[in-house]
């Protein structure tokens, strides 16, 4: 019987404790909330990429020679349809609506572009061949 | 698949897309160049289709193939000499996806998670809006160009006084407007900013046109990169930003070569339609009683026949008359005979940048034998004859000596230092430019006129009769 104030001295710390623990995860979620809101906008990161993207652009352009500059054309037409991720994401949401439609039409004419830049383009470079 | 396993493999697919245009820098390696393209757009849709929440999968692939199956289609069956016009046609098609990509974006943005509690998010509704405004631009400037190219529409239709400045303010307009939608997040100012765009976009190519079409076909493909990574900071996504801005710097740099080679500005290829009325006062003045010297294919068969180096210098006419294949066989009538038998291709030769090499190739030439105008111009001087077929601008030495031409600046083709020049035209008219060519008049030069395909048909025919 006498180890019943130890018992509840224990329990007191215990609970004062665990209310400290309390306290100090709402401290972290705070601070967590904090530092969300002074990240850096992902805007910030894409623009980044952007830029360097343009300038791997710039340098491997150049190095085209200006006999291919038709192909080239059509393939950065190919490729430019990658638009079609976007039309992809707008048509596949579950609740229809008109934004799916609009994706669907907009996944139709991209991949006319994707398909037949491709296939013109290899059609073009077979043509150019050493004799 | 997780979202990270899917942004790798964006990452992938993106590094792909810069091989594949990094196998441009060679015939050979661009074949290689152009499957590793395709296996980058393989590997991108396969994985979008693996986002969570992805539904419709079946309706979307279908709607996908039957595209692919147009476009499969297209791309088979069109001719060479309509490239540029397929090219147009296509480049309208990015521009349109971009616009509806852009709507559905504003209709249900919770799709593409740029939705906040207080509505969307600032810099969406402003990505959004310049996807939306590029695209539409984009869209009708290219139905316009795809229109001139085809021939349904004529080259230098719509044009009124004033009309630089009329795009001038509605370019103010539409920035304000966009301004506007982004405070007020209204689909009307949306729907405005749209129709402004696309009134943009067919005002500013209508007045353009014939030789100053690869400018505009080079410049539009640029706006579809751009559009396309506009839609890219919209919905977060890097690939689109990417690849966006690799096609928008392609495009931008193929504007900026074809402008060197006009000498011109960009901005003076846009909004310098009135230059062309003036020069027409120049030319009544400059007219005098000149005689150019008439030959027939007889004489002109006769003199290949008798040369042992000869340039051939093709232009748009070459394309419009359908002659590479003739041109082919007249060459390898007279490379037979041991002629050295050179192309000589100048930037803006053609409707779009690279469009003779593409129709040589096509008639089989040989791509070593086609040089640029910096390979090739200083050995007009060592040889025999230069055979300009359907060119005239590119060669007129007006662009070194008159600073008063609307040429003067522009580099071309030295074919007036060849023993012999001979012109296959149409008729004695003016180039593009409208500037008369002093070449005609010239004592070793001589004139074969009518079609390209059917003069060297007539050509050929006198080539085997000897």
């Amino acid at each position: 019987m006498n180890q019943l104030p130890v018992i509840i001295k224990q329990a007191q710390r215990l609970t004062s404790d665990s209310d400290s623990l309390v306290q100090n995860l709402k401290d972290l979620l705070i601070n967590n909330t904090t530092v969300t809101v002074n990240e850096v906008n992902p805007i910030i990161g894409e623009l980044t990429i952007f830029l360097l993207a343009c300038f791997v652009g710039y340098y491997v352009i150049w190095k085209v020679t200006p006999a291919l500059h038709t192909p080239l054309m059509s393939i950065t037409n190919a490729i430019s349809s990658i638009i079609i991720i976007g039309s992809m994401i707008a048509a596949s949401s579950i609740n229809f609506n008109l934004s799916n439609i609009l994706g669907y039409i907009a996944v139709f004419f991209a991949s006319v572009n994707i398909f037949g830049g491709f296939v013109v383009t290899q059609r073009m470079l077979s043509m150019f061949k050493k004799k | 698949m997780s979202l990270d396993l899917i942004q790798l493999s964006y990452l992938v697919s993106a590094i792909c897309f810069i091989f594949a245009l990094k196998g441009l820098s060679s015939p050979k390696e661009a074949r290689i160049g152009n499957f590793i393209g395709i296996f980058g757009m393989i590997v991108a849709l396969a994985v979008t289709m693996q986002l969570p929440n992805f539904a419709h999968k079946t309706s979307i692939l279908i709607t996908a193939i039957g595209g692919g199956i147009i476009g499969i289609f297209i791309a088979r069956k069109i001719a060479m000499t309509a490239m540029p016009q397929l090219v147009a046609g296509f480049h309208s098609f990015v521009g349109l996806a971009a616009v509806l990509a852009s709507y559905s974006a504003l209709i249900a943005p919770e799709n593409f998670g740029i939705v906040t509690d207080e509505g969307l998010k600032f810099s969406a509704l402003i990505e959004m809006s310049l996807g939306a405004a590029i695209g539409g631009i984009t869209f009708s400037g290219s139905s316009i160009a795809w229109a001139k190219l085809q021939g349904v529409m004529k080259s230098n239709s719509l044009k009124f006084a004033g009309q630089h400045y009329f795009c001038l303010v509605l370019g103010i307009v539409l920035v304000t407007l966009t301004i506007f939608f982004v405070r007020e997040q209204s689909f009307l100012l949306f729907n405005l900013v749209v129709i402004l765009s696309l009134l943009l976009g067919v005002l500013l190519i209508m007045p353009i046109g014939g030789a100053d079409m690869p400018v505009i076909v080079s410049m539009l493909n640029s706006y579809s990169g751009w559009a396309a990574a506009g839609i890219g900071f919209t919905i977060h996504n890097n690939l689109l930003i990417i690849t966006g801005a690799l096609v928008g710097s392609s495009g931008a740099i193929l504007s900026y070569v074809m402008c060197k080679a006009m000498h011109r500005s960009l901005f003076n290829v846009i909004f310098g339609a009135f230059a062309a009325v003036n020069s027409d006062i120049n030319n009544s003045i400059s007219k005098t009683e000149k005689i150019a010297k008439i030959s027939s294919p007889e004489d002109a068969a006769h003199m290949l026949k008798n040369s042992s180096s000869v340039i051939l210098v093709p232009g748009y006419g070459m394309a419009v008359a359908q002659s590479q294949h003739a041109i082919r066989e007249m060459t390898s009538i007279l490379e037979a005979e041991g002629i050295n038998v050179r192309f000589a291709i100048h930037p803006v030769a053609g409707r779009m940048p690279g469009h003779m090499n593409v129709l040589l190739a096509e008639s089989n030439i040989d791509y070593d034998k086609v040089l640029e105008l910096e390979e090739i111009n200083h050995d007009f001087a060592k040889t025999d004859i230069a055979l300009v077929i359907g060119a005239n601008d590119v060669t007129n030495p007006a662009a070194k000596n008159d600073p008063h031409s609307p040429i003067y600046g522009m580099p071309i083709l030295d074919v007036e230092h060849a023993r012999h020049v001979l012109f296959i035209k149409r008729s004695m008219a003016a180039g593009y430019a409208g500037i008369e060519n002093e070449l005609f008049y010239r004592d070793n030069t001589l004139m074969l006129f009518g079609d390209a395909k059917k003069v060297i048909e007539e050509i050929i025919k006198f080539l085997n009769e000897n």
